[in-house]
């Protein structure tokens, strides 16, 4: 394909790419996965396929999802669940924040950029950074919105087969599904912690949640993230200090 | 879903999955220039929201949902501790890590007759 013919490709020919691009990249593969656990796990924790596939294409994303299913299958007060949701959002802004300057032309409108903006994830983020760039600005919005769309077929599809795998095999293997959360997050949350400072946050929140757990605090999630957090930008302001 | 009592699960997922989750991103929008995102309050606030998501999966773990809490917690602890360090051996792959840590879970829970 020449430059001209790139290009030359109309808002709909861009969107299409998008989609395409997004159903043959490795992050479909792990959408799938993603959504097959957190499916099981609202399947187990008595949410309906419905509320979901809402939740999915409402929020979108992954964490916060679980994070909710998790704090309301537990009966956590909602005020806790709606704060625990809204810290595991805040990696969104700085996504957001720089995928839009790559997308804004002196022409584009505010409310254009919203729909880009709310399919806003980590998968949808990662490809955006690195096939925008070479890319004639008019296509980039349409092109993004498709990628960012074309991420929520496998996970709806991932959805529909946790849901009913979870009701129907034996339960060491139901056991898997459900493990699946947790497992991918614990791997995938190290990988993209790259600062020292996040990583300890991760380290000391998984020892410092069970003895909250096991002390019956209320507000255990909140109190993981801060102390976890506090104690972990701690240590990075010593070492700094050390320096 | 025991908290939502008689409130429709949508509400809830409205004012307590939606709003609290979307409220970044409309952020992100509204002030899409001018964030510095190694500020001190930034890198502190990442650090909490890393820490919130470490007490997920801890919780996922130690108060696990269905029949994943009938197998044994030292074979669910095993299975992420393998699975973390397979991570770390094969390049740091997230699929490696998390495909190790599931056979483990699995066999192990066949072997508790689980």
């Amino acid at each position: 394909m020449s430059d001209a013919t790139v290009s030359a490709l109309s808002p709909a020919a861009a969107f299409l790419s998008g989609v395409k691009t997004s159903l043959t990249s490795i992050y479909t593969l792990v959408m799938l996965g993603t959504f097959v656990g957190i499916s099981a796990l609202a399947h187990d924790y008595g949410f309906s396929l419905w509320w979901l596939a809402a939740a999915t294409m409402l929020m979108w994303a992954g964490p916060g999802q679980v994070i909710l299913i998790t704090a309301l299958g537990h009966g956590s007060p909602l005020f806790e669940a709606a704060l625990a949701v809204c810290l595991s959002g805040l990696r969104l802004l700085p996504m957001v924040v720089t995928l839009l300057p790559l997308i804004r032309r002196p022409a584009t409108r505010t409310a254009a950029l919203l729909l880009p903006a709310h399919i806003t994830a980590i998968s949808m983020w990662v490809e955006s950074m690195r096939l925008l760039p070479p890319m004639p600005r008019e296509q980039r919005l349409a092109f993004t919105n498709g990628l960012g769309l074309g991420f929520m077929i496998p996970a709806h599809i991932g959805s529909l087969i946790g849901y009913y795998l979870v009701a129907s095999l034996p339960s060491a293997l139901t056991a898997g599904l459900l493990f699946l959360s947790p497992m991918s997050f614990l791997v995938s949350t190290s990988r993209n912690a790259r600062m020292l400072v996040d990583r300890l946050a991760l380290g000391i929140g998984l020892v410092v949640a069970p003895l909250l757990a096991y002390g019956q605090i209320q507000l255990d999630l909140m109190w993981t993230g801060i102390i976890a957090g506090s104690a972990a930008y701690a240590i990075h302001r010593l070492r700094e200090a050390m320096r | 879903m025991s908290t939502i009592g008689t409130m429709s699960p949508y509400l809830v997922l409205l004012l307590v999955g939606f709003l609290p989750n979307e409220i970044w991103r409309i952020l992100g929008v509204v002030v899409a220039h001018g964030i510095d995102e190694s500020s001190e309050v930034m890198v502190w606030l990442r650090a909490v929201a890393t820490g919130v998501l470490a007490g997920v999966i801890a919780k996922l773990i130690f108060a696990a949902p269905g029949t994943l809490a009938d197998v044994p917690l030292s074979v669910r602890l095993a299975a992420m501790a393998l699975g973390f360090v397979t991570f770390l051996a094969v390049r740091r792959s997230i699929f490696a890590g998390v495909l190790a840590g599931e056979a483990v879970l699995i066999i192990g829970a066949v072997a508790a007759g689980a």
